[in-house]
């Protein structure tokens, strides 16, 4: 086996670990990073497997722009379940002050 | 009669209102039916024993279940598995597509122009596959907008507003240290790589699809790290929807007209320019550049989209500020 084989091998077994673990793991958070990862780990193999055009598209999107997105549906989720009622009366005045000190850092 | 028309025409009750109800006896049965059976689940409620029967069948449907998707799973990769063994060998020729791949390989140069024949392919052999990918993009961004976008006929409840632009600006970039200065250290290196792999697809692995999907990660980057105000001053709903347009628009006549020479046997006006300038391959840097426009303005409309619910200036940012001013004062 060459040394390039060897590689290709070691990051498949890896590429298989993450697909399963994307599943099992509870934390969502960790399984999108994990996905990150297995975009990632795939963009190299695509490169060494000789499509580069492939590997180029699966960083940009697979790694980068898919990962933001579950990122963002995850933070509108976790923002809504950690939500009380109870808890507004006492944040709005303290978000008050930042928000008037970031608008005025901002301008 | 006449006096029981004005009055309903007035806004009074409807005279024809018991006479038009229609009721069944079957839909007498069906509420009978109900309400026996919603006094059925308030009796076994309260019933211990049937709460232990309940909580068995549970845990039975979940073995079921668990094993049910266990065989689907194992039946699926199975069968792909199965259609894998059927390719040939990595490496090795597939005896089918062997026209196809000889014409291409060996006359792809000489007839598309473009040393990558890669993007030679999908943007000049294939071009109606990018055209309907670009539309599949083109419609994905127009349901994110139905679903997500703000305005006033679609308004988010206050609660969820106030919290986006609550957390927007609690997580304010100008106090954060990191983001913002290797924003500014990464960002020129992604938008000229962006660039880059745009104009330079016919000749180097890229083309229209990567060079957007990267200079769109660029542009969230770009909004993470310097703000939305930031982004709102290059990019609006208007700009985004005329340039997702003009770039479909573009790419369906030029490749129309390609296509409706090339069947009538008519001679191409395009030239084709010489293999490895980055000004070569007729069509395809321009078909590379529309798909190029409308993947990164697509990737940057999603993240904004969900991020606050529009492209562009549209939340009114100070609605929520001024609110609680008036609160105080």
């Amino acid at each position: 086996m060459t040394p390039r084989e060897i590689l290709t091998v070691i990051l498949l077994v890896i590429l298989i670990i993450c697909a399963i673990s994307v599943n099992v793991i509870p934390n969502l958070l960790q399984s999108v990073i994990t996905f990150m990862a297995y975009s990632f780990i795939m963009a190299v193999v695509w490169i060494l497997m000789e499509s580069p055009d492939l590997g180029i598209t699966e960083a940009a999107v697979g790694a980068g722009v898919s990962g933001i997105l579950f990122l963002m549906t995850l933070k509108k989720i976790r923002s809504e379940e950690e939500h009380d009622p109870a808890d507004d009366r006492e944040e709005k005045p303290k978000t008050d002050s930042r928000q008037t000190s970031g608008g005025e850092k901002t301008r | 009669m006449k006096e029981l028309f004005t009055a309903w025409l007035e806004g009074g009750s409807d005279p024809m209102e018991s006479l038009l109800d229609i009721s069944t006896q079957e839909d007498q049965d069906r509420e009978a039916r109900k309400k026996v059976s919603d006094e059925k689940i308030r009796r076994l409620r309260k019933d211990p024993a049937a709460l232990q029967t309940v909580e068995r069948m549970r845990k039975r449907f979940r073995k079921i279940y668990l094993a049910v998707a266990v065989v689907c799973c194992i039946m699926l990769s199975g069968f792909l598995l199965y259609t894998i063994s059927l390719m040939p060998r990595y490496g090795e020729e597939n005896p089918r597509a062997r026209e196809v791949v000889e014409r291409y390989v060996e006359q792809g140069v000489a007839e598309t122009g473009a040393i990558n024949i890669v993007t030679g392919m999908i943007l000049d052999y294939r071009a109606f596959d990018t055209l309907g990918e670009s539309h599949v993009l083109f419609t994905a961004l127009i349901c994110v907008m139905i679903l997500l976008r703000i305005d006033q006929k679609n308004q988010r409840s206050g609660y969820e507003d106030y919290y986006t632009i609550r957390s927007d600006t609690y997580y304010d970039l100008s106090r954060e240290p990191i983001l913002p200065v290797m924003g500014r250290i990464l960002l020129p290196c992604i938008l000229v790589y962006g660039i880059y792999i745009l104009l330079n697809g016919q000749n180097s692995p890229g083309g229209g699809f990567s060079g957007g999907a990267v200079i769109g990660a660029g542009m969230i980057l770009f909004s993470a790290a310097f703000g939305m105000k930031a982004a709102d001053r290059f990019l609006s709903v208007r700009l985004c929807s005329i340039l997702t347009f003009v770039s479909l628009a573009f790419y369906s006549f030029a490749k129309g007209y390609v296509f409706f020479m090339g069947a009538n046997g008519l001679e191409n006006h395009i030239p084709k320019g010489t293999p490895g300038a980055v000004l070569s391959g007729g069509m395809i840097l321009p078909l590379d550049l529309a798909v190029g426009c409308v993947v990164s303005v697509t990737m940057f409309g999603f993240y904004s989209l969900f991020r606050r619910g529009s492209i562009g200036m549209e939340v009114d940012y100070g609605r929520f500020s001024s609110e609680e001013s008036k609160q105080s004062q």
